[in-house]
């Protein structure tokens, strides 16, 4: 258990080694450095004092140990466009991009849960193959677009939603669905399988042994147990969320980090695109990591394993 | 009541595959009979339908699964004819079940106590408190230690053995009148499978259980049962009283299975096991299913299925070998 | 030896030829899916010869036109302009070439570098591939997405480059399926008596373990289609993948975002179809053929 965890330790490690040397190389591989870290329309002197800050004369291993000094400081620089630090800017819209998440999960798992439940008891049944093509369409359909179309119909036709800002309940439903649309696949495919394992189990057979009500057998010795892996993958979900809503926030005009990105690169504002790349980077690595040792503990099976 | 407390007549059950195409005779025209406190032992090898037997009296069939024809009378009316919601009510009440692997039979995330007085609660509307009393009752009946302390627990902080006995408390919380044991002891060291099978023999004494016993050892069923019924590739090809069968086995394949089994007194160095393999059930041989393996196989077993023939009273035999004439 | 080989691998092709014209007629193929891809590709190939307008030139006059069957619809524009009074359905026919290119470029280049790992890492062993897999593990870890969003950032805009970001980003999935592929195929008798006979290494890895892990590839690649083409999608919808003023389906759907609360509904609706379309018939497509051929990659 312990060399397991030490291995994945390890593995974070070097994940957060690649990604911060990725994003360290390819400033100084596509072209002119100076001219990314400089403010747009940046004279030549400016230029000349952004290389001598940095250090861009010096040698790279030089320049990429200061890179990773200021980060450990959590000093990403400051925002050309916002004149402000980076990482409190990125700390101030995280709240909203919580939010939002965390109303995207709910609405995937109010729907993913039942509909997965739903098809694994009734396996292959019409229920089932309905459950299907609704997981098949979850992973088909862009979620930006999946947005759009909810904006025309919502708003445009039938204006009962706001098309885009934040502040009531209201701005919150339209983001979270198009966010929550992929996960709610997702989560079906998952409560499913898990279902029909959990179903095929020797303690559900015997509660119907029992003469237990099917409804009772399966509200209670089958959904609770099937449930852990769901809310697991969930918890994973919910940081991939803040890291993937960057189209869907640009969509409604949600200020959360997702929409900070994309400010950042229609600016040119180029420390906060990289500030927002290293920490939800980081924030990825890190839950994959809590993940895979808390799966670990749970199964015993995992760590003798690869 | 007349007639006995179970009678399965002619009872067929197959497997059908997802396109319909291949039919496999799991249970094929099976009669049998139980009374009230009998013990009865179903032998066979594995695959030879044993469990789908078990699983048909329940209507706890698989999907693919189809009851083709015959008769389950249970206290006189037929278990094939009630609605599912009757079914249920016989289900753990009447008819209870232990199955092959009790260690996975608990629910990790309930506590025994709870997973104990479920059925109470829900075949005899008993409140929690009285169903709680009555769970601790049971685990003192199965013998385990310091039941006031057990049922809080959850399977996970049980030793296997315990959970075994759990699963035999659960079996008998409601008093059935029929239980059906379904190879408990397989997974389980010597000596724990001895006690196990002294609990059993125990409970079904006290409660005058009549038990179904299921398993591929004819030892074990030779100190459980009064009855013994074999089953090959889905078909019931002896049954009768054990010590009959034991002394005058009619069908070769049951003095097979006897010659296999150690006894008391036997001077042989070597046990003689069964040649060959039992038969796909899929696709069982034409004939008498056994013909390939028979040291005294006919020309007439490759071709014709021996029906039931009475060997003496109460034994039956499925054997041409076992005609009035051939005797 | 050579002989030997080079008839086994002739046998094989003989037979696989057939079977591989025979699964279409075979249970549960999905033929409409298909159809639909060999369309897209049909339309993509002759684009210029099927748009009836310049797909990048519009009528400034003509603008917000809608589609023909409602009012203020003309027959010449049949699926009405955009926001530049470009046509929408000349639009639509070049822009099924991006994502058709950008699609099969990116799991080519993808897959192709991830099965030269793969195998290399499964065959070769040892050191070779403890490097190489702990870096796909390290760089699974990491998002695609925001990486390419990142990388589409810092070199532009175009076509090639996207194809080469989201390549990057998607390659690791093959090197890690690849891998365990290559370390069951390398144990068979084939491979053994070719090492036996004194084939080098590099011959052995592509005469005799490559087109044993081929099936595993494509079938991944399929199934990989539909996210890479709504991963195009919406990096060109946030200005960072293909450039305008070229048709790209996701920048149409950018560009259609300025008709949206008039209510030019076509903007929307269409390209984001075109985009469904396609992603879906990739996956039923691909979850057939994984079901078909590969049933160990089922958990993907």
């Amino acid at each position: 258990m312990k060399k397991f965890i030490i291995k994945r330790l390890g593995l974070a490690a070097i994940s957060l080694f690649l990604l911060s040397l990725t994003i360290f190389l390819l400033i100084r591989i596509s072209g002119d450095p100076a001219v990314l870290l400089a403010e747009p329309g940046a004279s030549a002197a400016d230029l000349e004092a952004i290389r001598t800050q940095f250090g861009l004369d010096r040698p790279l291993w030089i320049q990429y140990a200061s890179f990773i000094g200021h980060l450990f400081r959590a000093d990403f620089g400051q925002s050309f466009y916002y004149r402000t630090d980076v990482f409190e800017l990125y700390l101030s819209r995280l709240p909203a991009s919580l939010l939002l998440a965390a109303a995207a999960m709910l609405f995937s798992l109010v729907i993913g849960i039942p509909t997965g439940i739903i098809a694994a008891v009734r396996v292959n049944r019409w229920q089932d193959s309905i459950g299907k093509i609704f997981a098949l369409l979850g992973l088909s359909m862009p979620s930006f677009w999946v947005g759009l179309i909810m904006i025309l119909f919502f708003s445009v036709y039938l204006g009962w939603l706001p098309s885009s800002g934040s502040g009531t309940v209201l701005h919150l439903v339209m983001p979270a669905v198009a966010l929550g649309w992929v996960f709610a696949a997702a989560h079906m495919r998952l409560t499913r399988s898990s279902m029909l394992e959990v179903l095929g189990s020797e303690y559900v057979k015997l509660a119907r042994l029992k003469g237990l009500p099917e409804a009772l057998v399966i509200s209670k010795h089958a959904f609770k147990n099937a449930l852990i892996p769901v809310l697991t993958l969930a918890g994973v979900n919910l940081v991939i969320m803040v890291n993937v809503a960057v189209i869907v926030e640009t969509v409604f005009a949600w200020p959360g980090v997702g929409r900070l990105l994309f400010e950042g690169i229609a600016f040119r504002d180029f420390p906060v695109v990289q500030a927002s790349i290293l920490l939800g980077g980081t924030m990825i690595v890190l839950v994959n990591l809590l993940v895979d040792i808390l799966y670990a503990v749970i199964d015993p099976r995992i760590r003798y394993e690869g | 009541m007349t007639g006995p407390l179970l009678d399965i007549r002619r009872l067929s059950t197959h497997y059908v595959s997802a396109r319909g195409t291949r039919v496999t005779r799991a249970v094929d025209d099976v009669s049998l009979s139980l009374d009230q406190g009998q013990t009865l032992g179903i032998v066979g090898e594995s695959g030879s339908g044993k469990t789908t037997l078990a699983l048909t009296l329940l209507r706890m069939l698989p999907p693919a699964a189809r009851i083709v024809s015959g008769e389950m009378l249970f206290e006189g009316s037929d278990l094939l004819k009630k609605r599912e919601g009757e079914m249920r009510r016989i289900r753990g009440k009447r008819i209870a079940m232990i199955l092959q692997d009790p260690m996975m039979s608990l629910n990790p995330l309930f506590t025994v106590g709870d997973q104990v007085a479920e059925p109470i609660r829900v075949h005899e509307g008993a409140p929690r408190r009285t169903a709680w009393r009555r769970a601790t009752e049971l685990l003192k009946a199965v013998r385990i230690a310091a039941p006031e302390r057990r049922v809080r627990e959850y399977p996970h902080q049980l030793s296997g053995g315990m959970r075994q006995r759990i699963v035999g408390a659960i079996a008998i919380s409601c008093e059935p009148k029929i239980l059906i044991a379904d190879e408990p002891t397989t997974s389980l060291d010597l000596t724990i499978q001895a006690q196990y099978l002294k609990l059993l023999r125990d409970l079904q004494r006290s409660h005058n259980l009549a038990l179904i016993f299921i398993t591929h050892n004819l030892g074990i069923v030779a100190k459980m049962c009064d009855q013994v019924a074999v089953m090959y590739a889905g078909r019931l090809v002896e049954a009768g009283p054990v010590k009959q069968i034991y002394n005058a086995p009619a069908h070769p394949y049951t003095q097979a299975l006897l010659e296999s089994i150690p006894r008391l007194g036997d001077s042989r160095q070597r046990l003689t096991a069964i040649e060959g393999q039992p038969p796909d059930p899929a696709s069982p041989p034409p004939g008498c299913a056994f013909h390939p393996r028979c040291p005294k196989v006919m020309d007439r077993c490759r071709s014709e299925a021996p029906p039931e023939f009475r060997v003496a009273d109460a034994q039956t035999s499925r054997c041409w070998l076992s005609t009035p004439a051939s005797r | 030896m050579n002989g030997t080989a080079a008839n086994s691998r002739a046998v094989s092709t003989v037979l696989a030829l057939p079977s591989r014209l025979a699964f279409i007629r075979s249970e549960g193929f999905p033929l409409i899916p298909s159809l639909i891809l060999l369309t897209i590709m049909l339309v993509a190939i002759f684009a210029p010869a099927l748009a009836p307008h310049n797909p990048e030139v519009g009528v400034l006059g003509d603008r917000f036109r809608p589609p023909a069957w409602q009012t203020n619809g003309t027959v010449d524009h049949l699926l009405g302009t955009d926001h530049l009074g470009r046509d929408v359905l000349s639009r639509l026919i070049f822009g099924a070439r991006i994502s058709v290119v950008v699609g099969l470029m990116v799991i080519i280049v993808a897959g192709a570098v991830g099965t030269a790992l793969g195998i290399i890492s499964g065959y070769l062993g040892g050191w070779v591939d403890q490097v190489i897999m702990r870096i796909t593990d390290a760089w699974l870890a990491l998002p695609a997405l925001m990486l390419a969003i990142f990388l589409a950032a810092i070199v532009g805009p175009g076509i090639s480059n996207i194809i080469i970001i989201l390549a990057t980003a998607w390659w690791t999935r093959y090197a890690r399926v690849i891998r365990g592929e290559v370390l069951s195929v390398r144990e068979r008798d084939f491979v053994r008596l070719a090492v036996v006979a004194g084939c080098s290494k590099w011959k052995i890895m592509r005469k005799h373990i490559l087109p044993n892990v081929i099936n595993s590839a494509i079938v991944l690649a399929t199934l990989q289609l539909g996210q890479v083409i709504i991963a195009e999608a919406g990096l060109s919808f946030l200005g960072v993948g293909v450039p305008p003023p070229q048709p790209a389906w996701g920048l149409m759907l950018a560009d259609g975002k300025k008709g949206l609360m008039a209510g030019y509904w076509w903007l929307t609706v269409l390209p984001g179809s075109c985009i469904m379309l396609m992603v879906l018939s990739a996956n039923l497509l691909g979850d057939w053929l994984r079901v078909k051929f590969d049933p160990q990659l089922r958990q993907l």
